[in-house]
Parts: C-alpha cells; structure tokens; sequence
C-alpha cells in the first residue's frame, strides 16, 4: 500500500542517515549510517527517479554517487564517466552535490563536484558525463579553492528557459543561458573581500545560492563577504543585511511557495565560524531580505556555539512549511511551523554536512 | 591465479569474498583482471588516472608495491596480493584542506 512521508535525509561526516516521518512530523525514525565511515556530504531525493542519492566519498576509497531504490536499504555505486580529463591534472575528490535536472531536461540528473566541475547523467545516475562548457572556462586556471576545496555547491536552473547557473566556492556564479554549452560568470556587486580588489568578475566565495521556480530572475546568495539579492538573473547583486547580528554564514534556503521568504544562519566571523554571542539562532526575512528577523523559540540561547555548513539548511513543501537546521556537531533542530517555534529533533549524529527534506509517496 | 585479499570494507563489491583470484603477471595486470569482473571494487582501488588510491597499499610477498616496482611489481601464480587501507587514511587532518 502507498504510503506519504516525510523524508530527512543527512549527509554526515560518517555517512548517510534518513530520518522518516509522517505528514504530522511529530514522530521521527531514524535510519544508518549509510556509507559508515565515509563522508556523505549530499543526500537528497530524485522525484523524477524515485529513489534516494548520495555524494559520497571516502578518503582511502574515493567517491562516488550512490543510488537507492529502497530508502537506503539497498545502495548501488554509481562511477562511471565520474572523472575529469587526465590532461587537466584534475581528478574528482567530492561530489558535493546532486540535483534532479529542469523540466527543460526532465530526466537528467546532475551533480556537483569538486574540483568545480559539473556532471550531467541521462541514465538514471547510473554514467556521468562533463560539462566541457564549464570545464574548460578560460578562467578555471584562475579559480581558486575555498576552506573545503574547490567546489561546485550549487546547482539551479531556470524552469522555463534553457538557464543554469552553478555556485563554486571559490569561483563564484556562473550562468549558462544555452543548457549549460557556455557559460559566463554572474557575480557584479558581490566582493571578494579576500582580495586587495573585492570587486572581481570572478573569485568570489559564493557559500550557497538559492531561489524560487517561481520568481526565475530573483536570487539570493550566502557569500563568505555579505547577503546579496540579484533580482536580474545574477547580471547585478545588492546587499541585503538588515538586521543580521552578522553578515557571514554558509547556509540559506528558501520557502517552498513564497519567493520572498528565506533562511539564513549568521555566523560571528570567519575566523571562529560559530553562533554569534553563543545564541544559535536562525534568521528569517518575509521581504525577500530587506528586513530580517530572529528566530529562537526552542533554540539554545546560551553558551551555543554551534555551527552550520552550507547544505545545513533546509524546508520541506508541506503547509505550513517545515524547517530544518543540521550543524556541525551532530544536532538537527526542527520547526514545522515555518521557524515559528523548534525542538532538538535529532543530536549525536557525526558532523553534519547536508540537510534535504522531501515528501516522498512510497 | 594469484590470491588477492580485499580489504573488509569492499568486499560486497565481490560478492562478499574476502580473497578472490585474479589472473596476471604484475599488480596492474592483477587489478585489471579484477575490474573486469568487479569494476566499482577496482573504482575504490584506483583513481581515474590508473593510480592506486593513496590510502590504499598493495603488498605482494609482504613489501608494498610502492617500494617495488609499483603496478608493475611481478605477481607470481601462488603469490598473495595483500590489499591494505593504510593507517594514515579515514578522515582528513583538522585545518588545510579539512572538511568545508
């Protein structure tokens, strides 16, 4: 018989876990680790296909994508085609992230990797094939990594037009406005204030970007050096800061029905990358971002000195939405009333790189 | 056939053996003959360029191939080919390139 759940699915430092719920999200179970031991550092549901995926990757044993039709019961290692040229000097370290493709390319899948490729399989996950488009920028030679190497976090795509744009830490956005045969980078008015001249086409250490199929021009990004807004598909970004304790963090998502209501979690600066003040708290904006507000009601307020990678953040497309937040020393705290109020849903786990909630009809 | 150990972790990439046979003269020839019938256990020995993955050693007659001659260290038909996660592998050092 059918069943309609709630999936939590988290990518850990030591593997995968699926937490399970039913639409009240009241109750949870909790499955794994998956890929014990290795870094799973994206878990995340293909709707198209069904099943769950898993960027995975072992420091003695490599990477791969890993496939389950059956929760995570079962895993298939999928490889194939996941390498990069041998007259780059590249190989693949990560997948960092995976992504059902665009109802431009319905049955695509597409993931992220390091170091800032991007991959494309039209089998299912079972084969993988480069973007030379991106691969071979002239301005690859100039990229350089951030703290987690060079990665390609990102990937969004236009619903209606052949648009894609990734985010690579430390490369910045890029966008291709032809399915992803070229491609240019998207970054005027965000800084890399690493820099001796923060305003750079490209360089960037973009910490995550997200938006809503809905309003396809509007982005939102998380940078090492601000909280920026496009509202022109990325050709220029603006500042949107008001009210944050702290204008560096890794993670945001955004509302699954109204574009203009995000999530972000600041951090008090790069150096210590921790709750500002020891009060963990997530920050929300009803305006896409030009006034933020507080969220606390159930989180730790004192002596929290919690942190938050940049997948740590994530909803879930239930009425009213669901909120989750995984950090880095194994806790998820969960609202189901849009961030409203939280409760510790899940703690030791290993550190936590990635949160993805869906709906799933099993 | 030369007799190779898998290391614990992989091996449900052949069928749940801890040693398999492989036919070969060298360790290349060796690892090649086991990623035709198990190609994700030969992924997590080897990288996309061909090399051994660096956290995983290789001995044959209890040196590591590193020592030797490399993929190309000769595999008698009764020599054991040992393959070992090294020590210093699992997770990365804290700073640098740690995680994120």
């Amino acid at each position: 018989m059918a069943r309609t759940q709630v999936l939590l699915m988290a990518g850990t430092q030591k593997g995968a876990f699926v937490l399970r719920s039913g639409l009240d999200r009241r109750t949870w179970s909790i499955s794994g680790p998956y890929y014990a031991g290795w870094n799973a550092y994206h878990v995340n549901w293909s709707h198209r296909h069904g099943m769950l995926m898993a960027g995975v990757s072992s420091t003695r044993y490599g990477p791969v994508v890993g496939l389950s039709r059956d929760l995570g019961e079962t895993w298939e290692d999928a490889h194939e085609g996941l390498g990069l040229p041998e007259d780059s000097g590249w190989k693949v370290n990560r997948v960092w992230y995976l992504a059902d493709g665009p109802p431009w390319d319905p049955d695509a899948l597409y993931a992220g990797i390091e170091q800032g490729a991007l991959f494309r399989s039209g089998d299912g996950g079972r084969s993988w094939t480069l973007n030379r488009g991106l691969f071979d920028h002239p301005t690859r030679a100039a990229w350089t990594p951030g703290n987690g190497g060079l990665c390609l976090h990102t990937i969004l795509f236009d619903p209606e037009e052949r648009r894609v744009y990734v985010a690579i830490s430390a490369a910045g956005v890029y966008r291709s406005d032809d399915g992803g045969e070229t491609w240019a980078p998207r970054n005027r008015g965000t800084a890399a204030c690493f820099l001796p001249d923060p305003d750079v086409e490209f360089g960037q250490c973009v910490h995550r970007v997200v938006m809503h199929p809905s309003r396809p021009a509007v982005f939102y990004q998380q940078n090492h050096c601000g909280v920026y807004r496009s509202d022109d598909r990325g050709e220029t970004w603006r500042t949107i800061e008001e009210g944050l304790p702290a204008t560096f963090g890794f993670a945001m998502a955004v509302h699954p029905r109204d574009p203009a209501t995000l999530y972000v979690v600041p951090e008090g600066a790069d150096e210590s990358r921790l709750a500002v003040d020891g009060k963990f708290r997530v920050y929300r904006t009803r305006n896409g971002g030009e006034r933020w507000e507080p969220l606390a009601n159930g989180l730790p307020q004192e002596h929290a000195h919690l942190g938050v990678l940049r997948h740590g953040l994530a909803t879930d497309p239930l009425d009213p939405c669901g909120v989750y937040v995984g950090t880095t020393t194994g806790q998820i705290f969960a609202s189901r009333d849009e961030g409203e109020s939280w409760s510790l849903l899940c703690d030791f786990l290993p550190r936590i790189l990635s949160v993805e909630a869906a709906v799933v009809e099993t | 056939m030369a007799r190779v150990r898998l290391p614990t972790v992989l091996r449900r990439y052949a069928g749940g053996e801890a040693w398999v046979e492989a036919a070969g003269g060298t360790v290349r020839q060796v690892l090649a003959d086991l990623g035709t019938r198990y190609p994700t256990l030969a992924h997590h020995l080897l990288d996309e360029r061909g090399d051994v993955r660096r956290y995983v050693n290789v001995f044959v007659r209890d040196e590591e191939i590193r020592t030797l001659q490399y993929l190309d260290t000769a595999v008698g038909p009764a020599d054991e080919v040992l393959i070992i996660p090294s020590v210093a592998g699992g997770q990365p050092r804290s700073g640098g390139t740690a995680l994120r």
